[in-house]
Formats: structure tokens, C-alpha cells, sequence
């Protein structure tokens, strides 16, 4: 447990930091920013037990923003994501008692992954950008923020999770 | 009464969720009105510290840009300065009639790509800086400072949707608003200028003098294109001079008269 503990911890510390120090200076194409700091909510041990789960990606979220002089933009997305985790989860896996304890999402298969990745990072990037503009008038210019920040992100996230695969130590 | 725990048993993580959410919205609020985004923000030593740890050693990459753009600078003051010698031989260096002071002070954080971008520079309250002072850098208007901590401050750069600065054609004095419609970030709009300016493509837009903020004839961009439709001008484009995008010393703007100047605006109201 303690080591669990240490591992969140740890991830927490360490994506902030690469999330804000290096890849938000990124700008890809002139504008793309991967967000890798979603790994933090993809890879956080499945509990039954929500409520730690949702407040500590709000804590995370609320970095982000601090960070990013971007008010509560960041936070609200990874919330909504945290909180649609385990719906989606259920969905992909088909099933509605998930082995809370065992599960990994690294040892899945990668069409799965991919859906899972994919599917919560839309979701999250459009919230971020929507909330961003705040104007439906907007609406083109957010779907297409939406879609290619999401095809990089999801890009380096897939990589991430499926790279660590075999390595028992998750600490990424 | 039961029936109520129950529900509330039931969507706990629903209403956990529906409550961090609603937080999180109040701060997004709270940082698209002008002076609140005090809380949210990298002015606070912490965050505002790493930023400027991490610039201090990305800064090496860029040192020979900087170099350079210094060394523009300099000639053209040194050409301002040998014209001001030939016009007046009595020295107009005199403190009393100085209106503004210049704080040097370096970009942190840049953003540029955001519908509303904010800039962190690394001088703060202890180094005389307040809240409404602008930021310039040698080559035109940059922004305005929007939150302030001890050592760091936040900047609303004009590519920011709440950004509002008074702008003037430089050949004549009708003024307007430069704003910015969140597209591409080497353009903004100009906005409400009277209709009976007489404008043209390439014509250069300064600062208006009109506020506090930035002293007259700053330079701003210079126009790219307008529409002249029922005798009214929409859409006009302005070209920054500045580059956004690469953003690194800059000049916080110290009006020594601004007090007077709002002392008495407030007498009138």
C-alpha cells in the first residue's frame, strides 16, 4: 500500500514537471501541445472506493491550471475524465464486475487501450478547449484544436502505457 | 428523510463530481474577469520559482537572438539620442521632466497559441511593480500586468480576449481598441475607429496615450487589411510588429504620473 502510495506520489510530481516545464513548450505545427499528464488519470490503480481518486485529479488538475495561467480549464477536463474512467472501463471490457485489484491497464490488449486512451482523451480535450473558447460561435475551431491535439496526445500516451508493459516496475 | 441518505448514498460519486466540477468552472470565471485571477495563477513563488529555474537553462539557446536584437536596439537609440543632441543642446535628461520609468525584466513563461494567453515575467512587488502597468519590449506593445506576487507577476498579453488597449492611427489622431479574435497570433483587430479616419493598407497603428498604461506612440503593427462597407470600417487587421512567439527581455512601464492623472479623473466622476 505504502508503495503504491509513493509510486502516485511520484508520477504526480513528475508529470506536472514534464508536462509544464517541457511539453507545454512544445508547439507542434504551431499550436499542438501534447498532453501527456492524462497518463496520471489512465494509469491510477482501479478502486471501488471513488472519492480519493476524483479529489486527487483535482488537486492534479488544479497544478496543471496554477502552472499554466489557465484558470480552472485543466481541472475540470481531468474531473470529467477521472470520473468517466471505470463507465468506460465496463464498456470496453464488456463486463460489470471488473477484478478491482488485479486489473492493469498496461496488460490489456491494444485495440483496447487504444479505445480507452482514445475515447478519454476526446473527451478531455474537448472540454479543455471548449471551456477555453466558452462561445459556440467557436464550435469549428474547437473541433479541430480537439482532434489534433488529441491524435498526438493519444500517440504518446499509447506508447507510454504500452512500452511499460513488460517492466514490473510501473513507475511511469 | 431515509429516502434522501439513500439518494445521496447512491450518487455520492455523481455529486463528488458535480461539486469538484462546479469549482473548477468558478475558477475558470474568476480568471476571464480582469483583476479576480489572483488565486489561479504562476505568480506565486513556488510555481513562478521552477519557471524560472527551468528558463534559466533553456536560456542558454537563445542567448544569440537576444544578442542581437539588443544590439538593434542599441543603434537606434543611439541614432534617437544623436538626434535629440542636435535638436536641444541643453541636456532634456532632467528627472522632473521624466514621465515614465522602464523596469527591465525577462519572460518566464510564454504563451502564445491559447484563446487567452498570459505571460510571467520574474520582477514582482518588491522591485516597484504594480497592478495596470504595461509591458513593452523593443519592438512594440506586449501587455498588461494582471496579477502580482513579491518576486514574480503575471501579464495579460494582447492576445487575450479580456485584452483592450487604446490604439491610434500614427499620421492622424483617430483612435480605437486593439482586441484580439484568438486565429493567428502575428494579427489583431482594430476596433471602433470613427469613421471618418481615412485609412490605409500598410498605414502603422501606435499606442493612443489615451490611458495610463503605455506612453503615446508605442508601436503596435502596422495594417494588413480592412473593409470599408456603408461607410463604416470592419475587420481591420493589424500586423504586430512584435513577435509573440518569441518573447525574451521586456520593459514594465512606470508612469510617474499616474496618480495625479487618476486623482483627478476621479475628482470628475
Amino acid at each position: 500500500m505504502t508503495r503504491e502510495t509513493f509510486i502516485i506520489a511520484f508520477r504526480f510530481l513528475f508529470l506536472i514537471l514534464v508536462q509544464t516545464l517541457i511539453l507545454n513548450n512544445i508547439y507542434l505545427f504551431g499550436y499542438i501541445n501534447p498532453n501527456l499528464y492524462l497518463l496520471f488519470v489512465f494509469l491510477y490503480p482501479l478502486r471501488k472506493e471513488r472519492a480519493n481518486f476524483l479529489l486527487v485529479s483535482f488537486l492534479f488538475g488544479l497544478c496543471i491550471d496554477i502552472f499554466s495561467n489557465s484558470g480552472g480549464i485543466n481541472t475540470a477536463a481531468t474531473v470529467a475524465i477521472a470520473y468517466l474512467r471505470l463507465p468506460l472501463l465496463k464498456l470496453i471490457l464488456n463486463s460489470q464486475d471488473i477484478d478491482y485489484k488485479l486489473f492493469k491497464i498496461n496488460e490489456e490488449t491494444l485495440p483496447r487501450i487504444i479505445v480507452f486512451i482514445g475515447v478519454l482523451t476526446f473527451i478531455h480535450h474537448f472540454i479543455l478547449f471548449g471551456m477555453e473558447y466558452f462561445s459556440l460561435k467557436e464550435l469549428p475551431t474547437i473541433l479541430y484544436k480537439t482532434f489534433t491535439t488529441s491524435i498526438f496526445t493519444l500517440l504518446l500516451c499509447t506508447i507510454c502505457v504500452y512500452f511499460t508493459k513488460k517492466s514490473k516496475a510501473d513507475n511511469f | 428523510m431515509q429516502q434522501i441518505a439513500y439518494f445521496i448514498e447512491k450518487y455520492k460519486y455523481f455529486l463528488l463530481f458535480l461539486v469538484l466540477e462546479f469549482i473548477a468552472l468558478i475558477f475558470t470565471i474568476q480568471s476571464h474577469s480582469y483583476h479576480k485571477s489572483q488565486f489561479i495563477n504562476s505568480a506565486n513563488s513556488v510555481t513562478g520559482g521552477l519557471l524560472n529555474k527551468s528558463m534559466s537553462f533553456f536560456e542558454y539557446t537563445s542567448l544569440k537572438s537576444e544578442n542581437q536584437k539588443l544590439a538593434t536596439e542599441n543603434t537606434l537609440l543611439r541614432n534617437k539620442l544623436d538626434i535629440k543632441q542636435n535638436e536641444s543642446p541643453i541636456g532634456i535628461l532632467d528627472s522632473i521632466s521624466l514621465k515614465n520609468n522602464y523596469i527591465t525584466s525577462k519572460v518566464i513563461k510564454n504563451n502564445y497559441t491559447k484563446r487567452n494567453n498570459v505571460l510571467t515575467i520574474d520582477k514582482g512587488s518588491k522591485d516597484g511593480l504594480k497592478l495596470d502597468m504595461g509591458v513593452v519590449n523593443s519592438t512594440g506593445i506586449i501587455g498588461v500586468i494582471n496579477g502580482i506576487s513579491d518576486n514574480y507577476a503575471t501579464v495579460l498579453s494582447v492576445l487575450n480576449s479580456h485584452s483592450r488597449i487604446n490604439a491610434k492611427l500614427k499620421k492622424s489622431h483617430y483612435f480605437g481598441t486593439l482586441s484580439w479574435n484568438g486565429y493567428d497570433y502575428k494579427t489583431t483587430q482594430l476596433l471602433d475607429i470613427q469613421r471618418q479616419a481615412s485609412i490605409a493598407i500598410g498605414d502603422t497603428i501606435v499606442s493612443g496615450g489615451k490611458s495610463t498604461l503605455f506612453p503615446e506612440n508605442v508601436e503596435i503593427g502596422t495594417i494588413k487589411s480592412f473593409d470599408f462597407t456603408n461607410k463604416n470600417y470592419k475587420n481591420i487587421e493589424i500586423e504586430l510588429f512584435t513577435d509573440m512567439s518569441n518573447l525574451g527581455y521586456i520593459y514594465v512601464i512606470k508612469n510617474l504620473d499616474k496618480e495625479e492623472i487618476t486623482l483627478l479623473e476621479n475628482n470628475n466622476d
